[in-house]
């Protein structure tokens, strides 16, 4: 095995309390801890989906809520449709996010920096206001979902510790999938076009093709983060889509740490944690927030990660 | 007379009413180490960036082994065996020497979508980078983060990645510069091993080492070819001395 490291110390110690907070929450009984802590996990799903494309592939996508979106309509039209199956739903939905991640994937690679970012940016809000207008679907104000996703008594997700465990089971395999991925030959590859892409295409990489890959890959795991949100919040609207919610999922991943395993799940306890503290002291709880976000990227290079590894070496 | 192994025939390109390549024909042979010199702005990294396929030409063809790869991209030439070095060094700099080598022998050997095993647990591809780094004395440095080696290791990886794809043609764009006169004679002997085992095209402002080097020498001048012959008759060429080693001489002087 490896040295001991304050990072690793950290995050096996974060993993333990998000394994132990049901039994927390059971013999406290606060049950909004346990509601709370569903969400984060949710979003911390999404925030590693989103630092696959981001931090180890090194392009900038600005529209990942959409996938939110997307998982999330998919399982709330669905429903809306009769069509109550979990074994239906979870599959649609992954492959309607692997779709959209193709289409808009396949056009926004033709451009690079700031232009992708825009484009990805661009195609999310399309996304947003397609589904303001899906009238059937509640339009702007969106949809409620009444009954969760069925999985015929293999799992409740409508028992608050089950669906917990269902999201964290979801999380923890999205990880494993992700490190054996970043290792990989196309991990590699992909890795290795973020570093110098002008040097992989002389070596014989055809960059876009494996850019899209990963693009796919990532999208269709932030899906699978859509159809849990729904199903935790009952309810799917365009605002899952909008492009603050983008903004956060990035910030999530800043915080934490970019092409680091661990970092986005770090960073989005931190992040909405925070949130969630802050603005139950003021109803200005972003004016402090920011700041401190500020503060973090600018000194703690490479997030809360990188700011572990230091101390480790300190 | 057998195919040459690279040809390029009639190339022309443009930058507006510049013409950079000027009708430049040239030819390869297998096996052999051909040189391309030039003073500044004789057009010689226009040729090398058309040969490699950052650059279309405007006209005339680039084949290699027969087969025109005048519009394929980057990535199809090296697959068909034409590897390059860069002018200004350009490596993945957050990944180790090992791994540079081992990415470009991975792109030559299967498909690298492959999502789960490890690839740096792959034996085939760890040995032929440390066969390539040996090859350019670099085993020692294998498992260095690149942006910690020195300028000198870093022109010698270059050669080891261009060597892990196997290539017909090695494209060697000045590999001796910014090296000092240790590592400048370290690079000679190099090449003149390599040369034994691949056609070599090399572009160098390195007087010296060209000559001590090539079978044969085309120069460049304004975008066209002035001369392509041996090195000896080269050196007593006119047209040469004039054109290139004297307005060399002028430029020195009054630049």
């Amino acid at each position: 095995m490896k040295a001991f490291t304050v990072s690793k110390a950290v995050t096996a110690l974060m993993l333990a309390g998000l394994v132990l907070l049901p039994l927390y929450s059971h013999l406290s009984g606060n049950i909004f801890i346990l509601t709370l802590f569903t969400r984060i996990i949710i979003l911390a799903l999404a925030a590693a989906s989103l630092n696959l494309i981001m931090g180890f592939a090194g392009l900038m996508s600005f529209g990942h809520a959409a996938y939110l979106g997307i998982g999330g309509y998919a399982v709330g039209m669905l429903a809306q449709e009769g069509v109550g199956s979990g074994f239906i739903q979870f599959p649609v939905a992954l492959a309607a996010s692997a779709i959209f991640a193709l289409v808009i994937g396949a056009l926004s690679l033709r451009t690079r920096g700031v232009y992708f970012i825009m484009i990805t940016l661009a195609f999310a809000q399309m996304a947003y206001y397609v589904a303001s207008g899906l009238a059937r679907y509640g339009g702007d104000d969106g949809l409620t979902i009444y009954k969760r996703s069925d999985f015929s008594g293999l799992i409740d997700l409508g028992n608050r510790t089950q669906f917990y465990y269902l999201c964290l089971a979801c999380l923890f395999g999205v990880i494993f999938l992700i490190w054996r991925i970043v290792n990989s030959r196309f991990g590699l590859v992909v890795q290795g076009l973020r570093s110098n892409e002008q040097r992989m295409q002389a070596i014989g990489f055809p960059a876009k093709r494996y850019q899209l890959v990963c693009f796919v890959i990532s999208g269709t795991m932030c899906g699978l983060a859509g159809a849990l949100l729904a199903n935790n919040t009952d309810f799917v609207s365009p605002a899952v889509m909008y492009w603050t919610r983008s903004g956060d999922l990035m910030v999530m991943v800043i915080l934490g740490g970019m092409g680091t395993l661990f970092g986005p799940v770090m960073g989005a306890v931190v992040f909405l944690l925070l949130e969630e503290l802050l603005s139950q002291i003021t109803e200005y709880w972003a004016l402090i927030l920011g700041p401190l976000l500020l503060l973090i990227v600018l000194f703690g290079r490479g997030g809360i990660m990188g700011a572990l590894g230091r101390a480790n070496r300190g | 007379m057998a195919e040459p192994l690279l040809r390029v025939e009639k190339l022309v390109r443009r930058f507006g009413g510049i013409i950079a390549t000027d009708n430049i024909s040239l030819d390869v042979a297998s096996g052999e180490l051909h040189a391309i010199i030039g003073p500044n702005g004789a057009g010689k990294t226009t040729l090398i960036s058309q040969l490699t396929g950052h650059l279309a030409p405007h006209s005339g063809s680039v084949s290699l082994a027969g087969r025109d790869i005048t519009f394929l991209p980057a990535y199809r030439r090296c697959a068909l065996g034409l590897a390059r070095s860069f002018q200004i060094t350009s490596l993945l700099l957050d990944f180790t020497a090992a791994d540079n080598v081992a990415l470009a022998a991975q792109a030559h050997a299967g498909t690298s979508f492959r999502f789960f095993a490890n690839a740096r647990k792959e034996k085939g591809l760890r040995d032929a980078a440390h066969a390539a780094l040996d090859r350019v004395g670099l085993l020692h440095r294998a498992d260095v983060v690149v942006s910690r080696l020195s300028h000198g290791e870093r022109r010698e990886l270059e050669l080891a990645v261009a060597l892990a794809s196997k290539p017909k043609l090695l494209l060697l764009d000045e590999p001796m510069a910014g090296l000092g006169v240790t590592e400048s004679q370290r690079m000679v002997k190099l090449l003149q091993e390599l040369r034994k085992e691949v056609s070599i095209v090399l572009v160098e402002h390195d007087m010296p080492a060209v000559f001590a080097l090539a079978d044969r020498i085309t120069v460049l001048v304004y975008g066209r070819v002035i001369a392509s012959d041996d090195p000896a008759a080269i050196r007593q060429n006119e047209d040469v001395k004039r054109a290139y080693l004297g307005d060399q001489h002028v430029v020195t002087h009054h630049g």
